[in-house]
């Protein structure tokens, strides 16, 4: 099948492919670009285990084709933070006990980093709205909810700190 | 030196042991998506598998062309059950001692069936291919409820024609697997037969799927060179998948090496072994590269294991005044295609006689028939120990309807037959010895943090305003008392394929006063690596910060029978205890000789051993790790290694109590869940946040399966359920939130007193839900409908006791 040039920004770094137009995003970015983080639960849009960011929204990646997403910037779990600067999100989802098998937590956290961009002061039920799309088998969303407005209220003390 | 000796409190805090909210160290590359899943592996030259599946639930399978599909540039092989058969590996034997097609052998008997398996450069390759692969069929008549199956001509399993008996004794028809039987028949009878009152009712637990986030997968690597399998997989069982892929295949099993990877969510789903699984195997061999096989969620739902669809007939007899005097149950168990069931061998029915629950009932009598259909094969435990689920929503529903025939509250019957605090250890009348347990301190708790007289007064409340037409909403208390058996088991009485269910802890201490642990499990979200780490922190005085615990590597890992059933904690989580004593009382003969006293003059305090009496000599287990390595201490050999496997005298018994208040509209069907109350009572406590963290999980589970979830079938045998559009999982917006509570009864037997907590919120929660619905309408006459709850059915429900005006 004959392949098609595309230029993506991951992370912050542009990244030029040949890819086969019937390629999905989440393929692209797992198989070809190691990033494993982003995990494939069905192939329907309807877990959001695959959740990145692209151009400022969440989009699930395993319903998108790669060359749907040329030129634009995405950023995966991968892009949020470094070893030794995890982002306050990954912090609290750690310190609420907010996953257990870690297989959603990529998207989720993905996810919960754009929604707290949408709406900074969420309540628990813009919350559990703002993550519905987001499915967990594990942990029954109390503690993913409680580590998101954890998360937010330390945004938000750190930004007050600074003004 | 005394006053260099922090505070014991500080060095109890120190170790991070047993009681405390340890934050987990899984969560460090989880969190950054440095998890290492199955589909993550990727090795030089790997090919990808993917299955021809049949779209019929009953066919002969005429003819198979390979043809097109091997022409396709990238395709390297199509295998197809002759391709399987001079290996004998076109069958495999199932967990349930019947045998499963690997791939259709001459027929098709469920949709979705494996019937070729392509293997190609990459996975959209292997996707055409599948598309290419022409297989001709001729279909057969299709039985898909156990009921008529058992009346039909109609034969499914031609391979057993004439075969009158099976793994599980006689078989009485030739769609009939099994009659499984215990307790007394006859005294039963003669109890229901003089009974005063006598309840009775069709108890059915529907066709659900544990559907974990992450489907099922493999990675086979051959290498011919040195004559060695490596075999990455979703594993719940990884040395048991070892044993069984060594029986199958004829390499020896030091050749064999399996490794469960992190692992994206079980429930139960990962236990079996899967023909994708041999598939990968074979064609790993035959290609002589490294072969990928990950399933789809399609595949998923429709293809590997289902739990539950039990038709459970009840009869329970009682005094007019509440004292129930006999239970008798008959099962119809549609275990669909192949009897594939996960079930220690001598138990098909598993611990489904455990259905006499938290209640006195002096005689009781079950019996199970196992019937094929033309649906998928399973019958796993849905995040609960062996058929427990189904034997705990059965008793809690025969329960409430047998308050119904009374007029009795439910939860004053309950509290009226509860095994009472001195009746443990309490000997079943269907033969289970349950450890400890005290339901009435329990059950009174719980009605109080609720104020349950309080909600009661308010439903009367309500249904007197519904009947005065001012509100369309009513409102159900559901109540549920369960008792969990898990901990699986003693190996006198519980094996999986001969092997019997102990668990295994290796433990080396490094010369710096470090550790690494191996078990026989392999977490599949519960946090075994936290967890574990506080067990041997609290039994060999290293902090569980220096504990490294790994699982699931069979050329590391000792001999375990892996992670389900609740049985991690009850059984690897005593033998962790158990290997960490056998470190405790090698390092107190060497703390003896390094401080010149006799060995009995010693004793452990937190993180040391100090001389009894005079607690300022002592000698740390850093002091001693060291020791062990760099001095010749006469009579005891170096290092500090120990290994314990752990056979279990007894299962252990959790209980809990749950309360659920539900508003459900009337003219809607809609539920809202009010408040959500749970009280587990799991022994000793070994991580608070962990446990609750299953509680949540669990009851969110349960809540998907009483409220919406299930595998569905048309008459033809089509799965109607095979995407999440269809198959519920509940987001966070329909999840409610869970209040947590606890009592503490440790098990007598086990050696910290831990009973294992990850499955009763599932084993609870079911019937927690299920009987806030059916409380909602007691009003208005209901006694018994069907599960899952979902908005039509709750809808039907209205309008059949004529709410619908």
């Amino acid at each position: 099948m004959s392949k098609t040039a595309i230029k993506l920004n991951v992370n912050g770094k542009t990244e030029e492919l040949l890819v086969e137009p019937r390629e999905l995003l989440i393929y692209v970015l797992r198989e070809k670009l190691n990033l494993t983080g982003p995990h494939v639960g069905c192939e329907t849009s309807h877990c959001g285990a695959c959740t990145v960011e692209i151009d400022g929204k969440s989009v699930k990646s395993c319903t998108m084709f790669a060359v749907q997403a040329e030129g634009t910037e995405i950023t995966t779990i991968e892009g949020l933070s470094t070893p030794d600067n995890l982002h306050v999100l990954q912090r609290m989802f750690r310190e609420h006990h907010g996953l257990q098998c870690g297989y959603c937590t990529p998207g989720m956290i993905t996810r919960a980093h754009r929604l707290l961009q949408e709406n900074p002061n969420p309540t628990e039920e813009d919350v559990r709205f703002g993550i519905a799309g987001n499915l967990c088998r594990c942990t029954g969303y109390q503690n993913i909810v409680k580590s998101v407005l954890a998360a937010a209220a330390e945004i938000n003390a750190a930004q007050e700190a600074a003004e | 030196m005394n006053d260099m000796t922090p505070d014991r409190d500080d060095r109890i805090a120190n170790l991070k042991g047993m009681g405390c909210a340890r934050k987990r160290v899984e969560d460090a590359r989880f969190t950054q998506g440095k998890g290492n899943y199955v589909d993550d592996i990727k090795l030089a030259g790997m090919l990808h598998g993917d299955f021809v599946r049949s779209p019929y639930a009953h066919a002969r399978v005429k003819s198979i062309n390979t043809e097109a599909a091997l022409a396709l540039p990238g395709v390297i092989a199509v295998l197809t059950a002759k391709d399987l058969e001079p290996l004998n590996l076109h069958w495999m034997p199932t967990l349930a001692g019947d045998k499963q097609m690997v791939l259709a052998d001459g027929k098709v008997l469920f949709q979705g069936q494996e019937v070729a398996f392509v293997v190609a450069e990459d996975r959209y390759i292997a996707a055409d291919a599948v598309e290419l692969v022409e297989v001709e069929y001729e279909d057969l008549p299709v039985l898909t409820d156990p009921f008529a199956a058992l009346e039909s001509d109609v034969v499914l399993r031609e391979d057993l024609a004439g075969q009158d008996s099976g793994a599980h004794g006689p078989r009485r028809h030739h769609n009939h697997i099994f009659l499984w039987e215990e307790g007394d028949k006859d005294a039963t009878e003669q109890v229901l037969d003089s009974a005063e009152v006598v309840a009775e009712e069709m108890v059915y637990y529907h066709r659900t799927h544990p559907c974990p986030l992450e489907t099922c997968g493999s990675v086979a690597s051959m290498d011919k060179v040195n004559g060695k399998l490596t075999l990455w997989g979703t594993f719940q069982a990884p040395h048991v998948v070892r044993t069984v892929a060594s029986l199958l295949s004829g390499i020896e099993e030091h050749n064999i090496r399996v490794v469960s990877p992190d692992i994206g969510g079980g429930f139960g789903n990962k236990v079996g072994v899967y023909p994708g699984y041999i598939c990968s195997i074979v064609a790993s061999i035959v290609t002589g590269r490294p072969v990928k096989w990950v399933e789809d969620r399609m595949e998923n739902l429709m293809a590997t294991a289902f739990a539950r669809d039990y038709w459970m007939k009840g009869k329970i007899a009682a005094t007019k005044d509440g004292k129930i005097t006999g239970l008798w149950c008959h099962v119809t168990a549609d275990h669909g295609a192949f009897d594939a069931c996960a079930d220690p061998t001598k138990f098909p029915a598993g611990f489904f006689h455990i259905c006499t629950g938290s209640y006195d009932i002096p005689v009781a009598y079950v019996g199970v028939d196992g019937v094929y259909t033309n649906k998928a094969p399973g019958g796993v435990a849905y995040r609960c120990s062996f058929r427990v689920t189904e034997a705990a929503y059965f008793i809690e529903r025969m329960i409430e309807v047998l308050a119904i025939e009374l007029g009795m509250d439910a939860a004053d019957l309950r509290a009226k037959n509860f095994i009472r605090a001195d009746q443990f250890p309490y000997t079943s009348a269907l033969g289970w010895e349950y450890d400890s347990g005290d339901y009435h301190t329990a059950w009174t708790k719980a009605l109080e943090a609720v104020d349950y007289a309080g909600l009661r007064r308010e439903q009367a409340d309500r249904v007197a305003a519904f009947n005065r037409g001012e509100t369309r909403k009513l409102m159900g208390i559901g109540l549920t008392h369960f008792t969990e058996i898990v901990g699986a088991g003693p190996v006198k009485n519980c094996d999986i394929l001969g092997m019997g269910m102990f668990d295994s802890c290796e433990i080396r201490i490094h010369p710096t006063g470090s550790a690494i642990a191996r078990l026989g499990t392999i977490s599949q979200g519960q946090g075994h690596a936290t967890t574990f780490a506080q067990i041997l922190a609290t039994e060999i005085g290293i902090p569980a910060d220096s504990i490294t615990i790994e699982e699931g590597d069979t050329d590391t890992a000792p001999y375990g029978l892996g992670t389900y059933g609740s049985r991690s904690t009850p059984v690897a989580g005593a033998a962790t205890a158990m290997a960490g004593r056998k470190i405790r009382a090698k390092a107190q003969m060497i703390a003896a000789y390094l401080l010149e006293v006799h060995d009995n003059d010693v004793e452990f305090d937190v993180d040391r051993f100090v001389v009894k009496g005079a607690p300022e000599r002592f000698k740390t287990m850093k002091d001693i790790a060291y020791a062990a390595y760099n001095q010749a201490i006469p009579g005891i050999e170096p290092g500090l290694e120990a290994v314990s496997y752990y056979d279990p005298p007894n299962m252990t018994y959790p209980f809990g109590a749950y309360i659920c208040v539900m508003e459900v509209d009337v003219d809607t069907g809609e539920h809202e869940i009010r408040q959500f109350y749970a009280l587990d009572d799991c022994g000793t406590r070994i991580n608070p946040m962990v446990i609750e963290g299953q509680v949540h999980g669990g009851l969110t589970e349960a809540l998907a399966i009483a409220m919406g979830q299930e595998i569905a079938y048309d008459d033809m045998g089509n799965c109607k359920t095979g995407t999440l559009m269809d198959f519920f999982l509940p987001t966070a917006w329909e999840t409610p939130h869970y209040t947590t509570d606890h009592t503490e009864t440790p098990s007598p037997h086990h050696p910290i007193g831990a009973k294992g907590v990850g499955e009763s919120p599932n084993v609870g929660g079911v019937p927690a839900f299920s009987n806030a619905v059916h409380d909602a309408f007691r009003a208005f006459g209901l006694r018994q409908s069907h599960m899952p709850h979902d908005h039509w059915r709750i809808w039907n429900i209205a309008n059949q006791l004529g709410l619908h005006g």
